[in-house]
């Protein structure tokens, strides 16, 4: 089991460390490079070399690189060109509002989804099967901007319960900090839901017509523990790979959905600063969102070990 | 079973003793053999038996046609313009084709900001929409499978690192390794939505072809190609990738709605396509500050999109359940 979850921790380094790469080779390779992107076209070349030395572009790669990465690994994510700022005070400012998003549109989707899946696999071919599959299905065919506008529309305009701009933090009270995220959240955590629902289905009705489903009323097992003991512990494993890759839907969706309910996240961040060729700023917003990405996905691959004994005992078939 | 064997039931110890065929009548199972049919077959029996899949299907040619015939059935031209923000049904008097007689028409779905009549501009909307939608699976196709064939033919070292290279763009959500790529790009416009969007969805594709390939090269028929002297690109391509071609179509199927979404979403940040050019994403993206005076200007396009999103997902679930692949293959 440490040997397995070791061996994922090092792949997720490793891929870290890849992006990281990647995203500096990147944007270095930018048509022109970042200096004429940032001056335009009519500079001269004295401006040109002054900004550069100033930016440190004028050293060669590796040195760049290194430079970097180190100053990273430090936690000195460099300075903002067009605010002075520094760029982890910016993401530092940003990212608390797309996180509060993200992990709204996780819990709610999950505590729609699970329920929403056994009901629809237990039910089946009945009423509730039918509304939850169509629901589902509807729901991974929305994009989650448009959930957004939706929402918006019908509890924001409409009804007014919800504000339908900005961002209240969690400092100026809970309650007005959750009635900001809302509607973003649900906007976020529907489409997750949906993908989530089709999958705990499908892998639920998967594991009852096993055959130790029958052994186990065969054996006298009451329906109650059957459902949740035998058939859900083997059923969770597929959707819990799939609640970990589906977080790509919800970061993604809050970067859209920010802009919708004008809420100045990672989202805003990243679009403005590659509007503004913001080179620094870009490159650590796509690092980061990556990052929590792969991390989460971590998380995910080690919960296996808890909800699945073969990887707790074996360690490395897995 | 002959009559002198009544005596010792249990085995046959000589010949003809169960009769011809020489097994025993409990023992004899129901051979069959499954007829093989071509893909298109299995589509066209797919669209007859499943309905709902067929509705699908016809609604993605209805898009398909009306984005390719726009300029024919769209009720007026994208960049004419009427009154702003009109209702839904709502209707404009005028000389609109300069004939020099007023007439009426109706906004089935309204106007927007800038008074263009939105069935028109979603009409227009959909030959970038789906345009683009189909280049980046195209493309992704193209890449993911060759990616996918190598490493899981070869195996080894190649395989290794085009994995890891796969591994890498799985690290982005869509939306975001598509940014970057826009970003490094450092420009709007069509074909950089394909390759942005496209590059992010060649994981999907080589992961499956991967799998696919490995199985497939233990079969028998493949050491046969080659102990006849096959060369590797034939392989490849006459034995392996025509036998793993279904799981592939539904895949591309099921990715085509995916493209759109995030062609959607790009144009909607306003890192898509140029900002005059009318997709569903800017549509939308152009409504969303007046959705307190005007919701419809946001809500039509984003309907435009939902329902060829369903109906391509419903092809797609058709698709996958004729051809038998589990959803944890496919996704």
């Amino acid at each position: 089991m440490w040997r397995y979850i070791a061996k994922r921790t090092g792949h997720a380094f490793f891929v870290m460390w890849l992006v990281a790469t990647t995203v500096f080779v990147g944007l270095r390779s930018v048509p022109g490079g970042p200096v004429r992107a940032m001056l335009g076209q009519e500079a001269t070349p004295e401006a040109v070399a002054r900004l550069r030395a100033e930016l440190g572009l004028d050293q060669p790669l590796y040195v760049q690189y290194v430079e970097w990465f180190s100053e990273m690994l430090v936690g000195d994510f460099g300075q903002s060109i067009t605010s002075s700022e520094s760029v982890g005070g910016l993401i530092a400012a940003a990212a608390p509002r797309t996180l509060s998003i993200a992990a709204f549109g996780v819990v709610l989707g999950l505590a729609v989804a699970i329920p929403a899946g056994i009901i629809g696999a237990t039910k089946r071919n009945q009423l509730q099967d039918y509304a939850a599959t169509i629901g589902a299905f509807i729901g991974i065919s929305m994009p989650a901007f448009f959930v957004g506008i939706l929402l918006a529309i019908v509890f924001g305009v409409q009804l007014g319960w919800f504000p339908v701009v900005g961002y209240t933090p969690i400092s100026e009270g809970v309650v007005p900090w959750l009635r900001s995220i809302f509607l973003p959240g649900v906007a976020v955590g529907l489409p997750y839901a949906a993908g989530v629902t089709r999958m705990m289905r499908s892998s639920l009705i998967e594991t009852l017509d096993e055959q130790y489903m029958r052994t186990a009323v065969a054996k006298g097992v009451s329906s109650r523990i059957r459902l949740y003991k035998h058939a859900l512990q083997n059923a969770l494993i597929p959707v819990v790979t799939i609640a970990g890759i589906q977080l790509a839907l919800i970061l993604g969706g809050s970067v859209t959905v920010e802009i919708v309910f004008g809420i100045q996240g990672l989202g805003r961040l990243l679009v403005n600063s590659i509007l503004e060729r913001n080179y620094p700023v870009t490159q650590m917003t796509i690092l980061l969102i990556a990052g929590i990405f792969v991390f989460m996905n971590l998380l995910v691959d080690i919960a296996y070990t808890a909800i699945d004994p073969r990887i707790r005992y074996g360690g490395e078939q897995a | 079973m002959s009559d002198k064997n009544a005596g010792t039931p249990e085995f046959a110890r000589h010949a003809g003793e169960f009769g011809p065929g020489e097994v025993p009548e409990e023992y004899r199972t129901e051979e069959t053999v499954e007829e093989y049919t071509t893909t298109r077959e299995r589509i066209v029996r797919v669209l007859k038996r499943d309905k709902l899949a067929l509705l699908g299907a016809l609604v993605v040619v209805g898009f398909i046609l009306t984005a390719a015939f726009a300029p024919y059935v769209a009720p007026h031209g994208p960049e004419q313009q009427f009154g702003f923000m009109q209702e839904p049904m709502s209707e404009s008097t005028g000389d609109f084709d300069g004939d020099g007689q007023r007439e009426t028409v109706t906004h089935y779905l309204g106007t927007d900001s800038f008074g263009y009549d939105i069935l028109t501009r979603i009409m227009y909307g959909a030959q970038i929409s789906l345009l683009v939608a189909f280049a980046t699976v195209a493309f992704a196709f193209t890449v993911g499978t060759a990616l996918g064939t190598l490493a899981g033919f070869y195996g080894g070292k190649i395989d290794s690192v085009i994995m890891r290279g796969i591994d890498f763009i799985w690290a982005f959500p869509t939306i975001i390794l598509g940014v970057g790529i826009i970003a490094v790009m450092g420009g709007l416009g069509w074909l950089n939505v394909v390759i942005a969007i496209g590059i992010a969805f060649v994981d999907d594709f080589a992961r499956i072809v991967r799998g696919e390939v490995l199985s497939i090269r233990q079969e028998e028929y493949i050491t046969a190609a080659q102990a006849v002297g096959m060369s590797d690109v034939r392989v490849m391509f006459r034995e392996i990738l025509p036998n793993a071609v279904s799981p592939i179509i539904v895949q591309a199927t099921l990715m085509i709605p995916l493209a759109i979404l995030g062609e959607a979403a790009l144009s909607f940040l306003g890192l898509g396509v140029k900002p005059t050019t009318p997709t569903w994403g800017l549509l939308i993206s152009d409504g969303r500050q007046f959705i307190s005076q005007a919701w419809w200007i946001s809500v039509m396009p984003g309907l435009a999109i939902m329902t060829v999103v369903l109906a391509f997902n419903t092809l797609g679930d058709g698709l996958r359940d004729a051809f038998d692949i589990s959803e944890s293959e496919v996704n």
